[in-house]
C-alpha cells in the first residue's frame, strides 16, 4: 500500500490552503494542541459546479453531526469522501464561517500589517482567497465542514457550542472516493466564545487508503451510502484502471 | 411561535397559485409583505431569496441559523444573506416551525435517498434549473442554487445529533408571512416529491399573496 510516500505537513493557525486529492487517497487530520477548527469545502476539479452539499449529506444519513461511517456528498448524489476514522464523534457542518466583522467583535481586529502571521484571519476571507484561485467566488461558497467543532441542538432548536470538545491528539480520517479539490482553513469556529483568538494548527498526512472492502463501515453505514457508492461507480465507469485488479480503489460495489 | 396576521387576503396586490412541480420567481419590494399559504396541508415550499440589486447576495441558511442561534424558522426569525444582511423577517406564522436544514429534493439525491431508478422523477432542483433557464433577465445559473428553506416542513434534531423527518405540523390553510427588508427575488419550488410520506405522497398547490 505504500508505493507512494506519505506526505505530512502542518497547517498553521489562521491559515488556508487547497489541494487536489486523488480518488483512493486519504487525509489523516490531527488536532495538535486541542481546540482546533478546520473549515473544509470540496469541489469536483473536473466540474467546479459540483460541490459539497451539506443538506444532502445530512438528510441522506439522517444525521445532524458528522462522524465515522458518514459519507460527504456532492450535490450530484456522489460521495467526495468517507469518514473512516474519528476519535471525536461529532463535527459541525451547519454553522458556516467566521467573518472579518465577527472575528473583530469577538477577539479584536489584528491585521497582517500589525501582526504578521499572528493576524486574526477569518474563515470567510480565507475561503474567498482559495476559491478565487480556481475562478470561483462567493456564489460558490457552500455550507462548509467545521471539523473538530461540536454544536448541539435542544428540543426547541437552540444551538449550543460545546467548548473543549477536541483535545490534543484527536484525529479524523477522510478517504476520497473521487478526485476532489479540497479547500481548507484553520480559522476559529464562528461560535467560539469570546476570549483570546484560538490560534490552533492542525497536522495533515496524505497517504494511500486501504481498498474499500465489502464490509466497509462507510459503505454499509446505511442503504443510502450503498447507493451513493454506486453513483460513484457509475461516474467512474469509463475510468481506466477503475475495475482493474491493481486499481486499489476498485471498491465501488455492484452488489 | 404561532402568530396570526392582520392582513386581509382581499387587500393583496398579487395572488398567485403555484401548482406542485411548478416554480414561482418574482421580485418582492422592500417593505412589501408576502404570504405563502399551504392550501391543502403538509406541502413543502422549497424557497430561496436573492437581492434583486445583486443576486450574488442571497439567503444563507448557515448565517441565518448561526446568527439567530436556532435551527428552526418562525415568527421573529430574520433571514440573513451570505453578506450577513437582513433580507426578510417572518412576521406571521400559523404553522410554528419551518425547516432550513434538509435542503431541497433533487433527482440526484433521490437516487441516494430512495432508489437509483428514481433518477428521472421530477424534483425541486429541476424546477429551479428551469427557473434560472427561463428567466435569463435575472442572470442566474446553477451556481446560484444553494441551501434553501423548506416552509411547512418539520425536521427536528435529536439530542444525540440525529436528524428526523417528523410528521408535518402544517395543515390546510396554514401560512407563513415575510416582510422584505430589501428588494428580493423570491424563488419557490412547490415540491413535487412523490417518495416522501411527509406529504402523504400527494403534492398539492400553495398560494403566494403579496401586499404593499
Ligand atoms: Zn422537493
Amino acid at each position: 500500500m505504500s508505493e507512494q510516500a506519505n506526505y505530512t505537513t502542518t497547517i498553521p493557525a489562521a491559515s488556508h490552503w487547497s489541494l487536489r486529492v486523488r480518488r483512493g487517497m486519504e487525509l489523516r487530520i490531527k488536532d495538535i494542541e486541542g481546540g482546533a477548527n478546520l473549515g473544509m469545502l470540496f469541489y469536483n476539479p473536473e466540474d467546479l459546479l459540483e460541490r459539497y452539499n451539506a443538506p444532502d449529506t445530512l438528510k441522506c444519513q439522517h444525521t445532524f453531526k458528522l462522524t465515522k461511517g458518514n459519507c460527504l456528498y456532492s450535490d450530484m448524489g456522489r460521495i467526495f469522501c468517507s469518514i473512516t476514522e474519528d476519535s471525536l464523534g461529532w463535527h459541525d457542518t451547519v454553522c458556516g464561517n467566521s467573518t472579518k466583522s465577527s472575528i473583530a467583535k469577538r477577539f479584536g481586529d489584528k491585521n497582517y500589517q500589525q501582526a504578521g502571521n499572528q493576524w486574526h484571519q477569518n474563515g470567510y476571507t480565507a475561503f474567498l482567497v482559495e476559491l478565487a484561485k480556481y475562478g470561483l467566488g462567493k456564489k460558490d461558497m457552500a455550507a462548509n465542514l467545521n471539523l473538530f467543532s461540536k454544536v448541539s441542538v435542544d428540543d426547541l432548536g437552540n444551538l449550543s457550542y460545546v467548548a473543549d470538545h477536541s483535545q490534543a491528539g484527536d484525529e479524523i480520517v477522510l478517504r476520497f472516493e473521487m478526485d476532489t479539490l479540497v479547500l481548507l482553513h484553520t480559522c476559529p469556529h464562528p461560535l467560539h466564545p469570546a476570549g483570546k483568538y484560538p490560534a490552533k494548527p492542525v497536522a495533515i498526512t496524505l497517504q494511500q487508503a486501504e481498498a474499500v472492502a465489502d464490509d466497509d463501515i462507510c459503505l454499509t453505514h446505511c442503504a443510502e451510502n450503498g447507493r451513493g457508492f454506486k453513483n460513484n461507480a457509475l461516474y467512474l465507469a469509463g475510468d481506466a484502471g477503475f475495475t482493474s485488479a491493481t486499481g486499489h480503489h476498485g471498491g465501488c460495489h455492484d452488489h | 411561535m404561532i402568530t396570526e396576521s392582520k392582513l386581509n387576503a382581499t387587500d393583496a396586490v398579487i395572488a398567485d397559485t403555484v401548482l406542485a412541480g411548478d416554480y414561482y420567481m418574482k421580485v418582492v419590494k422592500a417593505g412589501q409583505t408576502m404570504r405563502i399559504v399551504d392550501l391543502e396541508g403538509n406541502q413543502a415550499a422549497d424557497t430561496l431569496f436573492y437581492s434583486a440589486a445583486d443576486p450574488s447576495e442571497r439567503y444563507s441558511a448557515m448565517d441565518t441559523i448561526r446568527e439567530q442561534g436556532n435551527v428552526f424558522l418562525t415568527t421573529g426569525t430574520v433571514l440573513m444573506s451570505n453578506e450577513c444582511n437582513p433580507m426578510l423577517e417572518i412576521v406571521a406564522d400559523t404553522c410554528g416551525r419551518h425547516d432550513t436544514l434538509g435542503g431541497a429534493c433533487a433527482t440526484e439525491s433521490n437516487t441516494v435517498r430512495y432508489d437509483l431508478e428514481k433518477r428521472c422523477m421530477h424534483a425541486c432542483r429541476d424546477s429551479w434549473m428551469l427557473a434560472v433557464a427561463e428567466n435569463e433577465n435575472f442572470g442566474m445559473t446553477k451556481r446560484d442554487i444553494t441551501h434553501n428553506i423548506n416552509f411547512f416542513m418539520n425536521v427536528p434534531v435529536t439530542a444525540d445529533g440525529g436528524l428526523t423527518f417528523a410528521d408535518g405540523i402544517s395543515a390546510p390553510g396554514k401560512y407563513v408571512e415575510l416582510k422584505a427588508a430589501m428588494d428580493v427575488i423570491v424563488l419557490v419550488s412547490n415540491c413535487p416529491q412523490l417518495n416522501n410520506p411527509c406529504n402523504a405522497y400527494n403534492p398539492t398547490p400553495v398560494e403566494v399573496l403579496i401586499w404593499d
